[in-house]
């Protein structure tokens, strides 16, 4: 029914997709998986005419078909909703619904009447009960989830899309989605979805379509896959080249009293009652696809991200509600997962990068005192190795590599008690890889805690002393020891939970 | 669809739904209300105020201030501004003055064409460069005052309106109302009905909602932001043509400020300058409060009249302090 023929979308310095093919069926549910990175969204993006394709082509109904934009694609029956709820919150839940295609009377007007009866009706399918005048943005977020597919399935779609559409959604209404999806299956319906919720795909999809690095690594029956098998795919883990310059752990840190302690941390939908502690010199490690709330254990630990319940212990010291103020005063530091949104600032120096974290400490009645920031910048660039033209050199000008010794200069002047590193060595080349990799196990036998983050199983395996594995929001085991293996960690990853 | 699931207990809607409409109706109205108090209040203490004269006297002068809402209106809903519409009304005005000598016709005819040609090039230099609203029309602001001081000689020169037709549209009346006010009255309207119940005026909702999902669910958003440029633009030129039918010449020196007074209009209208939420009804009450206030300080007399201002200007600063607090009450946590 739509099939992907040797397509290639190539951004500057990245081939997203490389000769990516598959085919979707006339009511097939087909499961798209794939790491960060992978190219999934590009993929999505190629057949909803967001972008065009560099080479290949794409098929639709037995036809080589061009969708120039968004709305050539829905026309066409293709229909999409994204992750992120795409539809205008300031709007009324029918409005919405018939947004572009509103239902006119006799004089040209839009029948209002008409829009909220059939908004009601259609809206009663999906479970959604709420007046349909109100604000869509007043509503929870999975009955928006709800209005998006309502609409997405109203303009006689032939393909719809979903991705990730049952991260904002409660058991119950996953439970909703999934009858849907049933009764688009047996209408000859063919849909692609993507979630990273194993069980959900194997509950639901009948064929899988694996992609890794913009390359399909795997396409077939989902029946026919083991779920280990499908993570490793996923992971990649044979990928050549790659190797840690981790160190062997020290047994002796397990003694000491933990530096960090978290207990229960429970998010609405995204953590559950999250538990493990850190020892001063040790590096826990915490594994997990993408969407298993490794990120969002960091942030909430680090007070980013609002906890309803459980605590965070610094040193045995509770720090009450974790805020981002209280954490960094406690000794926490936190180096996001986007290095550049949320981390370093490109158009400012070395050295202004460095101090902006401990200006409060370096200054006297609101001055800022030159000196002692030519001293700490001037210790941790020479610590960390940090390759500058000098102190003055804009951080947009260096190396991934180096822009991340630089920010973990930041944390560090703070001197902090818990390091919390999210994939500290994404998009950095194998050299600094290594050099970060080493300066993390520097850092830990200095006494400082670690949490690590990383999607490269190797480096969790080989960096960390102790790796928590996180599902669906959920610990579902704890690898200990030297002997562990990444085999070890998919078959936690793919098992967890089940067994 | 064959099964159902409650997804919000009713319980939860409900309550939510009360709050809702209570912070609504508030967002809506709430211009109209402190309008109506302000209006009982000047019967009550004016006199004069209470003359019907009084009344079509403000609304004579609130009706190019209207129209330049109205339009305004549109571009702050799809999250845009538009700071040319002073020098245009202006523009509009020397060139309906001047335009009115060769009749009635293209006393309208020209400016709405040059001052429409203005908005045209400002939609699209803000469509499909992704400039800055607040930049492409402050350049149109800039470029519409030098064009009319050149066409003005340095603003020395003054257009005298030479067609009585033309004339009369500024200072007739029907039904003891100027003609001007039943014109301004009638596209006012138009605009209603174009915002609520036309595609294009939910598109431009869904524009100022969020960009790029309307344009992920197939609306046409650069043709949008065009098309509410060009009637900003139109507006004001047709708001300068009126005046300067008032007027009987095209005054060169007015039209200072006017964008800033008509953005005030409409935000202490109710409409978010975020883009997404407003309506034409709050617009007209924001401009006829702002008129009102005005009057009532030429009704005191010895009040010096820049105290209009600061009384707007604190209004304003309430009007969106009050809307930020509602905006969050309403979100839902």
């Amino acid at each position: 029914m739509l099939e992907v023929l040797d397509v290639s979308k190539i951004f500057p310095g990245v081939r997203a997709l490389d000769r990516v093919s598959f085919r979707l069926a006339a009511g097939e549910v087909h499961a798209l998986v794939g790491e960060n990175g992978a190219g999934k969204s590009t993929l999505i993006k190629v057949l909803t005419g967001v972008y065009q394709p560099d080479e290949g082509e794409l098929r639709y109904q037995g036809e080589k078909a061009q969708f120039g934009t968004p709305m050539d694609a829905q026309h066409a029956g293709i229909s999409t909703i994204y992750q992120e709820v795409n539809l205008i919150p300031q709007m009324s839940v029918a409005h919405n619904l018939f947004l572009g295609r509103e239902p006119r009377n006799r004089f040209g007007l839009l029948d209002e009447k008409r829009m909220h009866h059939e908004a009601r009706e259609i809206l009663a399918g999906y479970g959604v009960t709420a007046d349909v005048k109100r604000q869509l943005g007043t509503l929870a977020l999975g009955a928006q989830q709800m209005v998006a597919l309502a609409r997405a399935v109203m303009i006689d779609a032939k393909v719809v899309i979903m991705d990730e559409p049952t991260s904002s959604l409660e058991p119950r209404e996953v439970e909703t989605l999934f009858g849907i999806i049933r009764d688009l299956h047996r209408r000859g319906i063919g849909i692609i979805y993507v979630s990273h919720r194993l069980d959900e795909l194997y509950q639901i999809c009948d064929a899988v379509t694996i992609l890794r690095d913009g390359r399909v690594v795997h396409t077939g029956k989902l029946a026919e896959l083991e779920r280990i098998k499908l993570v490793s795919l996923m992971l990649g883990r044979e990928m050549s080249g790659s190797f840690s310059a981790f160190k062997e752990s020290d047994p002796e840190v397990s003694d000491a009293p933990p530096v960090l302690r978290a207990r229960g941390l429970t998010s609405r939908r995204k953590l559950h009652d999250i538990s493990f502690e850190v020892r001063p010199g040790e590096v826990v490690g915490l594994g997990g696809l993408l969407g298993a709330g490794r990120s969002e254990t960091i942030k909430a630990i680090g007070g980013a991200y609002p906890l309803d319940s459980g605590d965070v212990q610094v040193d045995g010291v509770d720090l009450k509600k974790p805020t981002t103020v209280r954490a960094v005063k406690a000794g926490i530091a936190v180096q996001p997962e986007d290095r550049k949104a949320e981390g370093i600032i490109a158009g400012l120096s070395v050295r202004e990068n460095i101090a902006l974290a401990v200006l409060p400490q370096l200054s006297r009645f609101g001055l800022v005192s030159d000196a002692k920031i030519d001293a700490i910048v001037e210790k941790y660039m020479t610590r960390l190795r940090i390759k500058a033209s000098g102190p003055g050199q804009l951080v947009g000008d260096l190396s991934g590599g180096n822009q991340q010794k630089v920010l973990l200069a930041r944390l560090l002047a703070t001197g902090p008690r818990v390091l919390l590193l999210d994939e500290p060595t994404r998009g950095i080349d194998v050299g600094a890889k290594a050099e970060v990799q080493s300066l993390i196990d520097e850092l830990a036998a200095e006494g400082l805690g670690v949490v690590l983050v990383s999607s490269d199983a190797e480096e969790l395996i080989e960096g960390a002393d102790r790796v928590v594995v996180l599902r669906d929001g959920v610990v579902v085991g704890t690898l200990t020891g030297a002997e562990v293996t990444t085999e070890d960690l998919m078959a936690t990853i793919a098992a967890g939970g089940n067994q | 669809m064959t099964m159902t699931l409650p997804v919000a207990t009713p319980e939860d809607t409900r309550r939510t739904d009360r709050t809702d409409r209570i912070v609504e109706i508030v967002q809506r109205q709430g211009a109209l209300a402190v309008l109506v108090v302000v209006v009982l209040i000047s019967f009550a203490t004016f006199p004069n105020f209470r003359s019907f004269d009084n009344t079509a006297t403000i609304l004579v002068a609130a009706a190019p201030p209207m129209l330049i809402a109205l339009g305004m209106t549109f571009v702050i809903l799809t999250g845009g501004i538009d700071l040319s519409v002073g020098s245009l009304y202006v523009l509009g005005g020397v060139l309906a003055a001047w335009a009115s000598q060769f009749g009635f016709v293209t006393a309208f005819a020209v400016p709405l064409l040059v001052c429409g040609a203005i908005g045209v090039a400002n939609g699209l230099l803000i469509a499909y460069t992704r400039m800055a609203p607040f930049i492409v029309t402050l350049a149109a602001l800039l470029g519409a005052r030098g064009l009319m001081r050149a066409i003005s000689s340095e603003g020395s020169a003054t257009f005298l309106v030479q067609s009585d037709a033309f004339r009369r549209l500024g200072n007739g009346s029907f039904l003891d109302i100027g003609y001007q006010v039943w014109l301004v009255a009638g596209l006012v309207v138009l605009g209603i009905v174009l915002l609520a119940r036309t595609r294009f005026g939910h598109a431009v909702y869904a524009v100022g909602g969020s960009e790029d999902a309307a344009a992920l669910m197939g609306i046409a958003v650069r043709r949008t932001k065009i098309w509410v440029y060009v009637m900003s633009g139109l507006l004001a030129g047709l708001a300068g043509a009126i005046n300067a039918a008032k007027l009987g010449s095209g005054v060169t020196v007015l039209g200072t400020g006017m964008e800033l007074d008509a953005i005030a209009a409409v935000v202490i209208g109710g409409t978010l300058l975020t883009g997404g939420a407003g309506t034409i009804a709050g617009t007209i009450a924001g401009v006829l409060l702002l008129g009102v206030i005005q009057n009532l300080i030429n009704q005191v007399g010895n009040v010096n009249s820049n105290w209009q201002q600061v009384i707007s200007g604190t209004f304003l600063a309430l009007v969106v302090v009050a809307q930020t607090y509602l905006v969050k009450l309403r979100r839902v946590s």
